[in-house]
């Protein structure tokens, strides 16, 4: 139970965030910035604890979308059930393609490259097919009730997606402390050596790569709901592929609070940037890409790693200090 | 006389143009340590990978058990009970010394605390039980060597397949790890190792299986292979056994 602590005090800190802040244009850039640690969580899952890294975590965001509102738009489908099947229909997308990938042997850059093609493949597919509304993209219907997933006030979104964050959070401590976990992070440092203690490795990466879908499928789910359009670009565009890999890698992959760090800083530096320097087009890209360089030229493990070095040095100095007080 | 717990049968791998192992026999009686020696280049360590999991023969059947096994895949080996350590230490560098055997000892308990338990008896047993929470990457060559070791006994095998655990390990650190490998014999697990100290193999092992060029040229007691020619002459050269003859007055 201790150590669920620090889930519990980040939750409770940001659950109370609505009722300090009114403004819609806070909570909306909140409610973004825990989408994206919501799909950098999911590609952490993949990446950070499991060392396979994933160029196209699109693929499971968009399908998340696209399932959600194809089914509501063109089927009436409960918007829940819909939310539902889209984090089913991304995990299902996710062992497709880490099947493939991962029987025959894909690894490094290798998997990193087909995982991006798979992901242009149903953006290129999203784009033209008719059930996704093609180039037009799906829009779907204003119907504020709780029922329909969609609420009048930004708030309640707000907390929606901090449920789902936390939920996240809460997998990634699971999985710090599970047989799974540990199995996959012995397949991260070395998987000769992981085979031969037993660990399937192959079944450990498809089994974090589902579960790595599943979560980030629940991003795109939930972008849907929120925005209320989706398109090609949108879903399956690179952008969401790159966000949800920055994000873990510049908070610090492979730790629990990473991907939700990593969210807050680079979409802070996006928007401060966005201050200074007017709406120009990527501007934030641009930015993402400093700071990429600065973490893996400085700080390897992240902002985490920064925070952790901080504190360990810190608590040096003080026991120094406290040992040079006690000989005075 | 009951079949050997490990029977090699008749084993060759070819990598391309190279027959880096070639028809090789050998067996492991349960219970016992035996060794594999040869000169560098031999197929010792090809004929180790071939018998956990990680090459397929090209010919040639392993027996495990008194079942076929042959290309079986390294984790359903590690689940019958083949355990191996490798020449080139591989700690999961990321995790603490308790980290890295508890990924073994996970394989025969699936909850954390009991795995734990087991990880933290076999860290002492090798004698790591200070190091414990120290990350892997900080300990000596000799610590490594310990921690593959731990890992390896972690999965609770039958079958242990030693790759060199003693090189570049100093004098005074075999001596304080050969007790530790006797002792696991001495519980019942039955040792295969790869061996380039001679001195140790002489001390351990109870029978001997001597590779060169991928063919097994000797076998038997290990002063007996020590003294055999064809054994001399494939360390040493041609014509050696004939020479050391000369000079020993034979």
């Amino acid at each position: 139970m201790k150590r669920l602590i620090p889930i519990a005090a980040v939750v409770v800190v940001f659950a109370a965030i609505p009722l300090v802040v009114q403004s819609n244009a806070t909570l909306n850039f909140l409610v973004v910035t825990l989408l994206i640690a919501l799909a950098g969580q999911g590609w952490n899952i993949l990446g950070g604890y499991g060392g396979q890294y994933s160029f196209g975590h699109a693929a499971f965001f968009g399908t998340g979308a696209y399932i959600t509102a194809i089914l509501q738009v063109r089927y009436g489908v409960n918007a829940w059930l819909g939310f539902a099947a889209g984090i089913a229909a991304g995990a299902a997308v996710g062992a497709f393609i880490g099947g493939l990938a991962f029987r025959s042997g894909l690894r490094g850059s290798y998997f990193a490259l087909v995982t991006l093609a798979f992901a242009e493949v149903l953006r290129i597919v999203a784009s033209v097919a008719p059930i996704t509304g093609a180039g037009v993209g799906t829009l779907m219907k204003l119907d504020l009730r709780a029922q329909a997933f969609q609420f009048q006030s930004r708030a309640v979104f707000y907390w929606v997606i901090l449920a789902l964050v936390a939920v996240s959070l809460l997998i990634a401590q699971w999985l710090e402390r599970s047989r799974f976990g540990i199995w996959l992070i012995a397949v991260r440092e070395n998987e000769d050596a992981a085979m031969a203690l037993g660990v399937d490795a192959t079944m450990v990466k498809l089994g974090a790569m589902v579960l790595s879908a599943a979560i980030t499928a629940a991003a795109g789910c939930f972008y849907a709901q929120y925005f209320l359009f989706i398109d090609a670009g949108i879903a399956y565009g690179t952008w969401i592929s790159i966000e949800a890999l920055l994000t873990p890698i510049i908070g610090g992959g492979g730790t629990v609070f990473g991907p939700l760090l990593g969210a807050l800083v680079v979409k802070s530096l996006g928007e401060g940037a966005k201050l200074v320097a007017g709406d120009a087009p990527g501007l934030d890209l641009m930015v993402y890409g400093a700071v990429l360089v600065l973490v893996i030229g400085f700080a390897p493990r992240g902002f985490i790693g920064v925070v952790t070095d901080a504190r360990q040095w810190l608590r040096r100095r003080f026991s120094r200090s406290v040992r040079e007080t006690a000989h005075d | 006389m009951t079949e050997p717990l490990l029977t090699v049968e008749r084993v060759s791998r070819r990598f391309d143009g190279l027959l880096a192992v070639n028809a090789a026999s050998l067996s492991a009686v349960a219970g016992r340590i035996t060794a594999l020696i040869g000169p560098n280049g031999a197929g010792k360590t090809t004929l180790f990978a071939i018998i956990s999991g990680f090459l397929k023969p090209s010919t040639g059947s392993i027996r495990y058990a008194g079942e076929d096994v042959t290309g079986e895949a390294p984790h359903r080996l590690a689940r019958r009970g083949i355990a191996r350590t490798f020449q080139i230490v591989q700690p999961f560098v990321g995790l603490s010394v308790r980290e890295n055997i508890l990924v073994g000892a996970h394989l025969r308990h699936r909850a954390r605390a009991a795995a734990l338990d087991a990880a933290e008896r076999v860290g002492r047993a090798v004698g790591l039980g200070d190091m414990l929470d120290r990350p892997a990457d900080t300990l000596t060559v000799a610590g490594r060597k310990r921690l593959e070791l731990a890992r390896a006994l972690a999965t609770e095998p039958k079958l242990l397949l030693l790759d060199e655990v003693l090189a570049g390990l100093n004098p005074s650190e075999i001596r304080d790890i050969v007790p530790v490998i006797r002792g696991l014999c001495a519980r019942g697990i039955t040792i295969m190792m790869i061996e380039h100290v001679m001195q140790a193999v002489m001390s351990l092992s109870e029978y001997v299986f001597v590779l060169a060029e991928g063919r097994i040229i000797a076998e038997g007691l290990p002063a007996a292979v020590a003294a055999d020619p064809a054994v001399v002459e494939a360390y040493l050269g041609h014509g050696a056994a004939a020479k050391l003859g000369v000079a020993h007055g034979q």
